[in-house]
């Protein structure tokens, strides 16, 4: 019965040729360690939000008179509401905990390198779509934080040189931020970004399987076969990564639940404090910061304090902020390393990844506090270093001495 | 199966060129309404009425706060102290003879004002659109040791005179914006317009 139903949908559906192109069949690299339970938990993360997003949509009022008071009632009144808010707001740290984990990874093993570029440029698509689906959205509570959050970032706009502040308008829809910006960033939210975003992960997944996935060694399983073609430092991706990643997901979401119920707030990382404040036009908050997934590139933004040429500083802030998160697309072809993984490369890589990481967590840091001289100094020196581990890369890459890489991935 | 290649590329090339041409200009006629509907729509563009601020009790040295557009409008009435501590820091200034066109002719003097005591400014850093604070006291800040009276934008710490000129080595590249206005009565402030309109 099952095996003619089956048989009837296959002659109309490629389904079992799917399922083992994609799951049965697929050679997942023996030896991949906890930096590849990254990639799976932001699918996990993903259904979350989509699954919260569209249940709090359905009490969520997207105008200034009634977005706040909106978010208390889901809080309130809903019933269950305020877990699915929570779920909402942790899943949006956990996505860009877990895509900040997922890109070291690719760093740290070269998973960028020949034949995977197009599924690094497009692994970071999903980052900058994602950059945006962060803050369309933390602009929708209305909050204190929200509106000056808007008011700054969109101010950013405005300053590129000629037509910044018609860009501007046109962008806001109003002469300041308005009920009309809200509705737009909302649309955007909700339709626009979610379905570019689930789009580029549908591509980014394609690409993956079709140049398959690396390892931490870096070895090309692909090199070694069997008399069937399948590489032999490999296992069938179902059941035996399903199973592991179904593992990992499990520990996930008890940390997930955890905080949910326990520290929902995250210390005013997670839900800013000040946000619980209703958006007011007319005062800014004493320390306004964005969420702390974008305190590195707000750091490098406040770091640019000096004009060049007829350039302001705050165009020139928003070009290195920019460019911050652009020159990471950039890593295919900075590197040209022989090698992929970081167990075979030199010295040199070693301290530039080290660099980069101590580079974007101190920014991350600075990002955070109110500045002062010593910080807005400390902050162009760590962007200073956040630029040159990309722009040196072709050289340390080049002349450095690497391992000899095995032909075999040992476990 | 493969399909058979035409029997007439003359004719195949002339239609997917037509075609491409056609269809370009379909797109970009497409288009047009989908962009232009992210400009400001009229009823945005009528909201901006002037807004009037009655400064009778406004006393010296203190600040009022108005809204007009959205914007908040600081209204700071000096001292005979603060008008002369306005000349103090001038080598300290970016722009201290208000040469960026942020103002009206009628305020682009020393205080940058239309009376000389009173100093009408829009709150909207010129960096990153923030509401910079209000320290009229004097000596040393948390961010300043010689601060003179002014404006600190908490965002990015860009500072201001109580002129609202911008300092130089902050963020903020020209001071803040004086907006246009004009005195109806002794009293009566209105901002939005540069003078009574009948």
């Amino acid at each position: 019965m099952f095996t003619r139903l089956l048989n009837w949908v296959d002659d109309r559906f490629p389904l079992t040729d799917t399922f083992e192109r994609h799951l049965s069949k697929y050679p997942a690299p023996i030896g991949q360690n906890f930096w590849y339970l990254a990639g799976v938990l932001l699918i996990v993360v993903l259904v979350i939000q989509l699954i919260s997003g569209i249940w709090l949509l359905m009490n969520y009022v997207a105008t200034t008179e009634d977005a706040f008071a909106s978010i208390q009632y889901i809080m309130r009144d809903v019933d269950y509401g305020w877990i699915i808010r929570y779920m909402h707001t942790t899943g949006s740290s956990m996505f860009f905990l877990l895509i900040y984990l997922h890109m070291f990874r690719g760093l740290l093993y070269g998973s960028y390198q020949k034949p995977r570029e197009l599924l690094w440029v497009l692994g970071w698509l999903t980052y900058i779509i994602l950059v945006a689906e962060g803050f369309t959205g933390y602009v929708l509570p209305w909050g204190q934080m929200s509106f000056w959050a808007a008011q700054v970032i969109l101010s950013l706009i405005g300053s590129i040189p000629i037509f910044g502040e018609e860009l501007l308008t046109w962008i806001r829809g109003d002469y300041l931020i308005s009920g009309i910006t809200l509705n737009r960033l909302f649309a955007f939210h909700v339709v626009l970004l979610p379905l570019a975003l689930i789009a580029v992960v549908f591509v980014h997944i394609v690409a993956l399987h079709e140049v398959g996935s690396n390892n931490p060694e870096g070895i090309d399983i692909k090199k070694h076969l069997d008399e069937d073609g399948v590489p032999l430092d490999s296992v069938p991706f179902f059941p035996y990564d399903v199973v592991k990643d179904l593992f990992a997901i499990g520990i996930f979401l008890i940390i997930f639940c955890f905080i949910i119920f326990f520290f929902p707030d995250g210390g005013g990382y997670l839900i800013e404090y000040i946000n619980y404040e209703e958006a007011n036009n007319l005062k800014t908050p004493d320390h306004i910061v964005p969420a702390w997934y974008y305190t590195p590139y707000y750091a490098m933004l406040r770091a640019i304090t000096f004009p060049i040429g007829p350039l302001t500083a705050k165009f020139l802030g928003f070009v290195v902020m920019g460019g911050a998160m652009v020159i990471i697309a950039f890593v295919p072809w900075l590197d040209k390393s022989p090698v992929k993984s970081i167990r075979y490369k030199g010295l040199f890589s070693k301290l530039a990844l080290f660099i980069l990481v101590l580079s974007f967590i101190v920014l991350g840091y600075l990002g955070m506090v109110t500045p002062n001289p010593l910080r807005t100094a400390l902050a162009q020196v760590f962007t200073a270093t956040y630029f040159l581990y990309f722009i040196l890369m072709p050289f340390y890459t080049k002349y450095e001495k690497c391992k000899v890489v095995p032909e075999r991935i040992k476990i | 199966m493969q399909p058979k290649p035409p029997s007439n590329p003359g004719r195949r090339k002339f239609l997917i060129a037509a075609t491409s041409i056609v269809g370009t200009g379909a797109v970009i006629g497409a288009a047009i309404p989908f962009v232009t509907a992210f400009n400001p729509s009229e009823q945005a563009k009528a909201a901006g009425a002037p807004a009037k601020a009655d400064i009778s009790k406004l006393t010296k040295g203190e600040m009022m706060l108005v809204e007009w557009r959205g914007i908040p409008i600081y209204i700071f009435r000096h001292t005979e102290e603060s008008l002369t501590n306005l000349n103090k820091n001038l080598s300290r200034l970016s722009d201290p003879d208000s040469e960026e066109d942020q103002q009206p002719d009628y305020a682009k003097n020393s205080n940058r004002s239309r009376k000389e005591e009173i100093v009408v400014l829009e709150a909207v850093c010129t960096h990153l659109s923030c509401a910079p604070k209000f320290y009229p006291e004097l000596g040393t800040t948390d961010f300043d040791s010689d601060w003179q009276g002014g404006f600190f934008c908490p965002c990015h710490g860009s500072m201001f005179d109580l002129a609202g000129r911008v300092y130089s080595g902050v963020p903020a590249p020209t001071n803040l914006p004086v907006p246009p206005h004009y005195y109806e009565s002794e009293d009566v402030l209105v901002i939005g317009e540069d003078e009574e309109v009948t």
